[in-house]
């Protein structure tokens, strides 16, 4: 089964740029007591959103935006999928950030959400255009791994593993490790503790 | 099974230049994918009621089955109460997930430990305590403090819930390879430091994303001398400091850890997995990406002051003032301030606390225990402070019951409860509420994370958040005369 390819993306934005923003912050524990992903889109942020009325996903301009704009070292802490779920299900489809937290990174790749690294310098300009002008079109392209927007394309970084398994629609890894069925039974075959630690 | 015989001498790397790290990932490599990313085989997959219906649900879309159920268990942790037990919960939600995770174990064929079950308890308690967790195995949970399990010398490694599905699925997982990093620690602990105090160290000195890209190796005297419940502890924050796992070179007292558990091999073949295990460690001429060292003769008892566990200081040092700090560092220490109510260049040393937790994946087990309870014996909890000890598991209850240690809490004032995560991240009842500060021996002092939106964290170990509970305010643990408990 092959999912669809993201190669480009296009839309408005939304700006977040503050460093070390965890899962927790991102969906609170509280809304994990689920057994579905379904619903979690509109408690994304719920605390900083009760905290601060002027927190960007409460705000109207920013409504619709399909790309976030992030900091340093963004999804950090628990590995729960709720929060790249929650953030697709209020709308976006790709993150913007100056780096990112492992765990999330590959809980996004799996959803099939580009998660590209832009340099502080351009970040802060990339934000500081989205504030200014919240409909400004800004463009993620995998294929040039760039970020644009108004008359800037910013070189950007994104692991080669996820740009390719994203470009070529590859990112559904559940239909790539099955059709290897035959290397796992060998693999197995040769691992000690499966195998009686190397008796006769 | 010579194949076997011929693999287990293949790695054999005491001599070599190759660490830990490498000799099992390699071992468990089955291969790439199209990405370039490792299709690796996973040994042990632990399952939790949080991270799995979904997981379930996918394979129940595809139409597939767990292809290896004899190397899955399940527990339930992370939303049970610790206090009233009976079903169905007051929580209608934690009921749903409960009766979720009995419904996907039973029809997948998987061994689930439930309530009744005196086996029960935080995922990450429960599989070395059964011997499931060993060394040179991989070991996957969907949970990012899964990283414990490296105190054994396995790969350890918390995932996501597509990813749970995945290694159900296939018993593999799709992996970038990462550095490794080998962090040692020289000298010798003082007294009244302990290993939470080393894992909040080294995340202070190398930030909480300096281990991206990274699997930590810790090594040195101060490892050497550890317990393997201290390993786990140092472990279990590895994901705290950005490293994806963190692990231990296994040697005589991982072996007699694991002698004799219930999942452990025993006669001929346990002396046969002991030399595998003991092969396995990384020699003295094995290659690092990178090197730490650290002076453990220095390490003070800390403490958290922000929100993310790298803001800590000694509990004799002030509070950093963001213009001291680096460029990079100054907005969040200054939202950390703010939000916890502290300021720049005060003493941590006196500050009031509300509520005092012990327990948590980090510093639930006998020995946490025991610290705490040589802390609490013969003195009251101050009044004011709510005070909550969580043992880790039903086993660690029962251990801990054995020796009198609930009696030596109940006697302080604190409450005794039963097995569960609890106030760590606060998915059961047991939350803070409103702004209250709390002295917790867990992982996390995230925003919110103790079940209050505004509700405060300071991080430290078993015997300080006792320490704590008794003067009302944070306290130095060394000041403390401890009794034999």
């Amino acid at each position: 089964m092959s999912n669809s390819q993201v190669i480009r993306l296009s839309g408005t934005a939304i700006p977040l740029l503050l460093d070390d923003i965890d899962t927790d912050r991102i969906i609170p524990a509280r809304y994990l007591r689920c057994v579905t992903f379904d619903g979690l889109g509109e408690h994304v942020f719920e605390d900083d959103r009760q905290q601060d009325p002027g927190q960007p996903f409460n705000s109207d301009r920013f409504a619709g935006a399909s790309i976030l704009v992030a900091g340093r070292n963004f999804g950090c802490g628990s590995s729960r999928e709720h929060a790249p779920q929650a953030l697709m299900r209020w709308g976006l489809q790709a993150i913007v950030a100056e780096s990112f937290a492992e765990i999330f990174f590959g809980n996004c790749t799996a959803l099939g959400i580009p998660t590209m690294t832009l340099d502080r310098e351009q970040l802060e300009s990339l934000s500081s255009a989205v504030e200014a002008d919240p409909t400004i079109d800004v463009t993620v392209d995998l294929e040039a791994v760039t970020v644009a927007w108004g008359d800037v394309i910013a070189e950007a970084g994104l692991p080669e593993s996820a740009r390719t398994a994203l470009v070529s629609g590859e990112w559904d890894f559940l239909s790539q490790l099955l059709a290897n069925d035959a290397a796992i039974g060998q693999t197995a075959g040769l691992i000690p503790y499966l195998n009686g630690f190397g008796s006769g | 099974m010579d194949q076997s015989t011929a693999s287990s001498s293949d790695c054999e790397n005491r001599s070599g230049t190759v660490n830990l790290f490498d000799v099992v990932w390699n071992q468990h490599t089955v291969g790439h994918l199209a990405s370039g990313q490792t299709q690796l085989f996973i040994g042990q997959h632990l399952v939790h009621e949080v991270t799995s219906p979904q997981a379930f649900g996918m394979l129940r879309d595809r139409g597939l089955s767990v292809k290896y159920p004899e190397r899955t268990l399940a527990t339930v942790d992370h939303i049970i109460p610790t206090d009233d037990q009976a079903r169905p919960f007051a929580d209608g939600l934690a009921e749903q997930m409960m009766s979720a995770i009995e419904r996907n174990c039973a029809e997948f064929g998987i061994e689930l430990l439930g309530l009744d079950d005196s086996r029960q308890g935080i995922v990450h308690v429960v599989g070395p305590e059964l011997g499931l967790t060993q060394p040179g195995i991989t070991l996957v949970c969907g949970d990012s403090h899964t990283s414990t399990h490296g105190a054994f010398g396995a790969i350890a490694l918390g995932i996501g819930t597509s990813q749970v599905a995945q290694v159900l699925a296939t018993g593999t997982l799709a992996m970038n390879r990462p550095q490794v990093r080998r962090i040692e620690v020289t000298g010798r602990l003082a007294d009244g430091v302990f290993a939470k105090d080393v894992i909040l160290s080294i995340i202070r000195q190398l930030g909480v994303q300096g281990g991206v890209g990274y699997a930590y190796e810790y090594a040195g005297e101060v490892f050497d001398t550890m317990g393997m419940e201290e390993r786990m502890t140092v472990c279990n924050m590895s994901i705290e400091g950005g490293a994806r796992c963190g692990y231990v070179n296994p040697d005589h007292k991982t072996v007699e850890y694991l002698r004799g558990r219930p999942a452990v091999p025993e006669g001929e073949e346990f002396e046969r997995a002991a030399a595998w295990w003991l092969s396995l460690a990384s020699g003295p001429e094995a290659d690092f990406d990178d090197r730490v060292t650290i002076d453990g003769s220095a390490v003070e008892p800390t403490v958290t002051w922000g929100i993310n566990p790298g803001q800590s200081v000694g509990v004799g040092e002030l509070l950093p003032a963001a213009e001291e700090c680096s460029i990079e560092e100054r907005a969040g220490v200054e939202e950390a301030l703010e939000f916890m109510g502290l300021e720049a260049g005060q003493p941590i040393r006196g500050q009031s606390i509300d509520v005092a937790f012990i327990g948590s994946c980090t510093n639930s087990r006998l020995s946490d225990l025991r610290q705490a309870a040589a802390i609490a014996s013969g003195r009251r909890v101050a009044d004011g402070v709510r005070a909550l000890v969580v043992p880790g598991s039903q086993q660690v209850a029962e251990e801990a019951e054995a020796l009198g240690l609930d009696r030596v809490f109940i006697e302080a004032g604190f409450e005794w409860r039963a097995a569960g995560c609890s106030m760590c991240l606060a998915m059961n009842p047991d939350k803070l509420e409103g702004r209250e500060m709390c002295a917790s021996s867990s992982n996390r002092n995230f925003k919110g994370r103790q079940g209050s939106p505004t509700g405060r964290t300071l991080l430290m170990s078993p015997a300080m958040v006792a320490a704590a509970a008794i003067d009302g305010h944070v306290t130095d643990v060394r000041e403390f005369t401890s009794a034999a408990v």
